[in-house]
């Protein structure tokens, strides 16, 4: 049986893992190559790796980094920020990444979605928007860290993406970043009735339990986290963690 | 001594990786000249079935592999893309492929999978044997592998069939023919599972 995915979402900060709230406040959580190799020993589904930097500073991708991420990698791994050409993404598929993470480039020029994925195949090609309540109500995409407003509606940008050739979604909610109170799942119900392409959310979860709600109502989907795998107890001491393949299946409800 | 096969396609440097991992020597080839005196060969493979055979054919090394493969009987494996290269023909694209394995590239009916998401067929799923192969040593039971795609490899003898997986129906996910193997997963990114896999084709 297809398991749905359960995906640790690390930031890079200053070549340091960091994770934020509300896309604020970066805390240091430790270092970027040791957490891939304590995360291979927990046999994680997936790894999403985002460099928080690139776009705002308007920076290349740190290809040396990326190289020592994916060829520490037992698992697959996605890598998000700065890219903005289909020669930096064919590069950084060279290097051992399998899926690469768009936002504010493809937001400018949405084509470069179908550019890409003719070059690298569709499955690599991931458009994560980063998404914000509007004060009277509805969803705006965000880039920069959660500092530029697009104007753009997410239900809208998503279904065009799946025309474009996108081979998944990432729908993160900033709102509910680092905040560990539960995804928003009226968010991830409104954008997953616009699609029929794999889907990852990210964005809330303070618990297993947060996990499994989204999936004992979506089914097969990605379900990703950054506090809950790097933070343990009520103090948020750094402590990288990840749930056995038996509290996978617990979640997943599979009796083996 | 493992020989992968770099023809611009496919990710090297996850094979490398696990291979030095299990103390297993790695020969990178480009060239057919490379290939001279291989005695295990791994074609890798991903993104479109055209892109890939039109690549390999150009990287200049095609008539060697057959020479390795079919007439010295070098053990092959052929991994994603790299399996489906193996076939006689593919639904995604009109290339002929290699024809070591008689089989059909063959895309998922969307008809039949019962979720939102229909394809790729992308995620980790379970792998059946469903003949004992010294590939499969140690993964006989409650073995987890990633995969990503939505051409799926259909055997024409039945007796090729190494191993099944299920999605939208049963399919083929692991085939072989004498020397020759074919995987559609990915275990260069399947943890120790992928590990054991690998390391078992070395010791083949």
């Amino acid at each position: 049986m297809l398991r749905p995915r359960i995906i640790p979402s690390l930031l890079i900060h200053d070549n340091g893992l960091v994770k934020t709230v509300n896309f604020k406040n970066p805390k240091y959580v430790g270092d970027p190559i040791n957490a891939v190799k304590i995360f291979n020993e927990k046999a994680v589904d997936e790894l999403a790796v985002f460099d928080i930097d690139a776009t705002v500073l308007g920076k290349e991708p740190n290809y040396s980094l990326i190289e020592r991420l994916a060829s520490q990698s037992m698992m697959p791994l996605c890598y998000g920020g700065g890219v903005k050409t289909v020669e930096q993404a064919q590069r950084i598929f060279s290097l051992g990444i399998e899926k690469i993470a768009l936002s504010s480039a493809v937001l400018q020029y949405p084509k470069l979605i179908t550019e890409i994925s003719d070059r690298v195949g569709a499955q690599s090609v991931i458009v994560v928007l980063d998404v914000k309540k509007k004060l009277l109500g509805g969803y705006e995409v965000y880039t920069h860290n959660g500092k530029k407003a697009t104007g753009i509606n997410p239900f809208k940008f998503v279904e065009e993406a799946q025309k474009l050739g996108a081979g998944e979604i990432v729908i993160n909610s900033i709102d509910k970043d680092g905040v560990m109170k539960g995804y928003d799942l009226d968010l991830i119900a409104k954008v997953r009735e616009k699609i029929s392409l794999p889907m990852t959310v990210l964005g809330g979860a303070g618990s297993l339990q947060d996990i499994e709600k989204v999936i004992d109502q979506h089914g097969v989907i990605g379900v990703a986290a950054g506090s809950l795998f790097v933070f343990k107890g009520p103090y948020k001491a750094v402590l990288i963690n990840y749930p056995t393949q038996l509290e996978k299946n617990m979640i997943f409800k599979i009796n083996e | 001594m493992i020989t992968i096969i770099d023809y611009g396609v496919g990710n090297m440097n996850a094979f490398v990786n696990v291979y030095k991992r299990v103390n297993v020597p790695v020969k990178i080839a480009k060239t057919a000249v490379d290939l001279e005196g291989a005695q295990k060969i791994i074609l890798p493979g991903v993104g479109h079935f055209d892109h890939a055979m039109a690549e390999l054919i150009k990287s200049g090394m095609r008539e060697k592999l057959d020479e390795l493969v079919l007439v010295k009987k070098v053990p092959v494996i052929g991994i994603c893309v790299g399996m489906q290269m193996m076939g006689n023909s593919s639904d995604e694209g009109k290339l002929e492929g290699l024809k070591w394995i008689d089989a059909s590239i063959k895309k998922f009916d969307e008809t039949k999978i019962q979720q939102v998401t229909r394809l790729p067929h992308m995620g980790w799923n379970d792998v059946h044997p469903v003949i004992s192969n010294p590939l499969f040593e140690g993964l006989e039971k409650e073995a987890l592998f990633y995969f990503l795609h939505s051409y799926y490899f259909e055997c024409n003898n039945t007796a090729d069939i190494l191993a099944t997986s299920e999605y939208g129906g049963e399919f083929t996910c692991a085939a072989h023919h004498e020397n020759v193997y074919g995987i559609q997963f990915h275990p260069e990114k399947s943890h120790h599972y992928g590990e054991t896999l690998l390391h078992n084709f070395a010791k083949l």
